[in-house]
């Protein structure tokens, strides 16, 4: 039965998005997750400053530095936020709509004047402003940082650089927090929901990069005779790769933070003659060599909202 | 008048099994009506599609004139709903969860606090305004429920077991505020599986049996046509066999032996005196007689006998 529906979906979304976000932030697991994250990011900020310190001067762009380098042993800002970003957004949207059943809340909210859609896009925004408000905080501090005790300010283009890097964990953790809310709806238990995120989670940071080679080694095996086989399970593998939603954000800000970066990809000799080598491309071209990265996780955060959304709708809610 | 709330022909399948299996109901304004029927018999499905919330298989529903699937946005804002064990935000005070229902109702904020803390006075809630919650008991929690239904100053209000799980006393206080705010207009449609409280409360009530409404109409009318009778008579006596002695008595509508010596009478009537003379004068002994108004307990009862040998069949 197909029938034209009257008013906005829209309706309340506002209301609900900022009092997700309201919620969020005076939750005890929010605060909890969003301490440890901060408390990495001091501490390999800190570290990277040190050893920026010792080799001040021979380098143009210090302040990406900053976010790049690792002094053994912590591991670099970026490579904490590439594992910790996930966690946060998981937090924030395990238990969005299977929560909403078990505190027998959904029934009397979607009676109020509102659509469904308004109340699945509201959660998913308010996690997304609450992402947003924390990454913000969270850069402007580790530039301060670098200001305090660098004493340089951060030219232009490494703040462009930076806020693009910034963007791109926005979109990465967005993916993130589209995968919790398809879990939160599709199973019902919140428990069960924050397990199968987690799962997804160490699946694509921890396994999937030893996964990849494995695949493409059976896929495409190389022929010790011809050379080009052994391209082709590079090219295999590196697709593979890259349905990870983590190596698509670790290849954007590689891309973003090391202005050096020609390529993602393979390199050959011939395509590099007449380079300077080192030189750093200018911020455009790695805008446009990331382009698809990008591309990607967005695509990846829409298909995972809209099997959200397609499951929303289609629930009954007796609760 | 024409009624505030119309359903024709409604169906609902879940797969192949039918929730909802052919409902035809009309309820006037200002009347309290009651759904009844066992757990499973399709009360709540028939709520939820009332109030749009799940979409007919087949059939037809009119909310206060409008159609709760292509205005829903419309329908939601004039009518209120209760829904089975409610649930509301724990970490949130009495007062933030109101203004967060108020929000999504699209109410403004000053008109908004006007009305919270009106309704909060209204269901004895005004001193917990500002506690969390978590620490409500259930019976609060209903209250706050109807306290929504008042902000949003709902034309009808679909409340579904409001009173499961409350103590006599909170069960006394809700269906005091329902009998209220019934007398100001407000259209009441109560889902319950007691029916002697719905019998003190409801104008009109539809039995539910197996997704279908079996008997429709006031209470009274419905007592007697099932029971026939709206006395009912144990009587306790030997030496004698009642189904024949009361053959022909007048207010008598029917004789049911229930063991040795002893049988039920219905009879529209105190019928007392004359069973007593009766057995008398038929030569038996007479032990016991206690009379009692008929519930909806048995009316229950009765119409739901067959359903026991369906069920083992």
């Amino acid at each position: 039965m197909m029938s034209r529906r009257e008013g906005s979906p829209f309706a309340g979304l506002s209301t609900i998005a900022l009092k997700e976000a309201a919620d969020h932030m005076n939750s005890i697991r929010i605060h909890l997750v969003m301490l440890l994250v901060l408390l990495t990011a001091i501490g390999s900020v800190y570290a990277a400053i040190g050893q920026i310190k010792a080799t001040i001067g021979e380098d143009q762009f210090l302040f990406l530095r900053l976010f790049t380098t690792a002094q053994q042993p912590l591991p670099s800002f970026v490579s904490f936020l590439g594992f910790l970003v996930p966690l946060v957004a998981i937090a924030l949207g395990f238990d969005a709509i299977n929560g909403e059943y078990s505190r027998r809340t959904l029934s009397r909210i979607l009676s109020q004047p509102i659509y469904r859609d308004a109340l699945l896009t509201g959660k998913f925004l308010g996690g997304l402003l609450v992402i947003a408000i924390c990454l913000l905080a969270l850069w402007l501090l580790v530039t301060g940082l670098g200001m305090l005790l660098l004493g340089l300010p951060p030219s232009g283009e490494e703040i462009a650089r930076g806020l693009a890097f910034l963007f791109a964990s926005f979109v990465y953790a967005g993916v993130w927090l589209a995968v919790a809310m398809a879990f939160s709806t599709i199973v019902k238990s919140p428990a069960t929901a924050a397990l199968c995120a987690l799962t997804a989670w160490l699946l694509f940071t921890v396994f999937w990069p030893m996964l990849a080679p494995l695949i493409a080694g059976a896929v495409a095996p190389i022929d010790p005779l011809d050379p080009m086989t052994a391209i082709h399970q590079i090219d295999i593998q590196q697709a593979i790769a890259r349905i990870s939603p983590n190596t698509l954000y670790g290849e954007a800000t590689l891309a973003l933070l090391n202005p050096a970066t020609r390529s993602l990809g393979l390199l050959f000799a011939d395509q590099m003659s007449g380079a300077l080598m080192g030189a750093p491309l200018p911020f455009s071209l790695s805008v446009a060599l990331i382009w698809p990265q990008l591309a990607g996780m967005i695509a990846a955060l829409l298909v995972l909202f809209t099997i959200a959304y397609v499951s929303f709708q289609r629930q009954e809610i007796r609760a | 008048m024409s009624p505030v709330l119309e359903a024709r022909g409604l169906i609902k399948r879940y797969g192949r099994f039918p929730a909802v299996d052919g409902v035809d109901l009309a309820v006037e304004k200002g009347e309290v009506f009651g759904l009844l029927g066992p757990n499973g018999s399709g009360k709540t499905t028939t709520i939820l599609l009332l109030l749009g919330l799940t979409e007919p298989t087949a059939g037809s529903i009119r909310v206060l004139g409008l159609d709760p699937l292509r205005q829903p946005l419309t329908v939601k804002r004039r009518v209120g709903y209760l829904p089975d064990q409610i649930g509301f935000y724990d970490h949130l005070t009495a007062q933030e969860n109101l203004v967060y229902s108020a929000r999504l109702t699209g109410l403004v904020s000053e008109e908004a606090g006007k009305r919270i803390a009106g309704a909060l006075e209204r269901v004895r809630l005004a001193d917990v305004t500002h506690r969390r919650v978590a620490t409500f008991s259930r019976g609060m929690r209903q209250r706050l429920g109807l306290a929504e239904v008042l902000v949003k100053q709902a034309e009808i209000a679909i409340l579904d077991e409001p009173t499961s799980g409350l103590d006599p006393q909170s069960t006394q206080e809700l269906l005091e505020l329902i009998r209220e705010l019934a007398a100001e207009g407000v259209t009441f449609v109560l889902s319950s599986h007691l029916l002697a409280m719905m019998q003190t409360i409801c104008s009109r009530v539809a039995l539910f049996r197996k997704g279908r409404i079996g008997l429709i109409g006031k209470v009274e009318d419905i007592t007697s046509d099932i029971l026939g009778g709206t006395h009912m008579v144990e009587v306790e006596a030997q030496n004698t066999d009642l189904v024949k002695v009361l053959a022909g008595a007048p207010h008598v509508s029917g004789v049911t032996p229930l063991k040795t010596g002893r049988w039920r009478v219905d009879a529209d009537a105190d019928v007392r005196a004359d069973i007593a003379r009766r057995i008398v004068g038929a030569g038996g002994a007479l032990h016991s007689m206690t009379i009692r108004q008929s519930t909806l307990d048995e009316v229950y009862v009765r119409f739901f006998e067959g359903e026991s040998h369906d069920v083992a069949a």
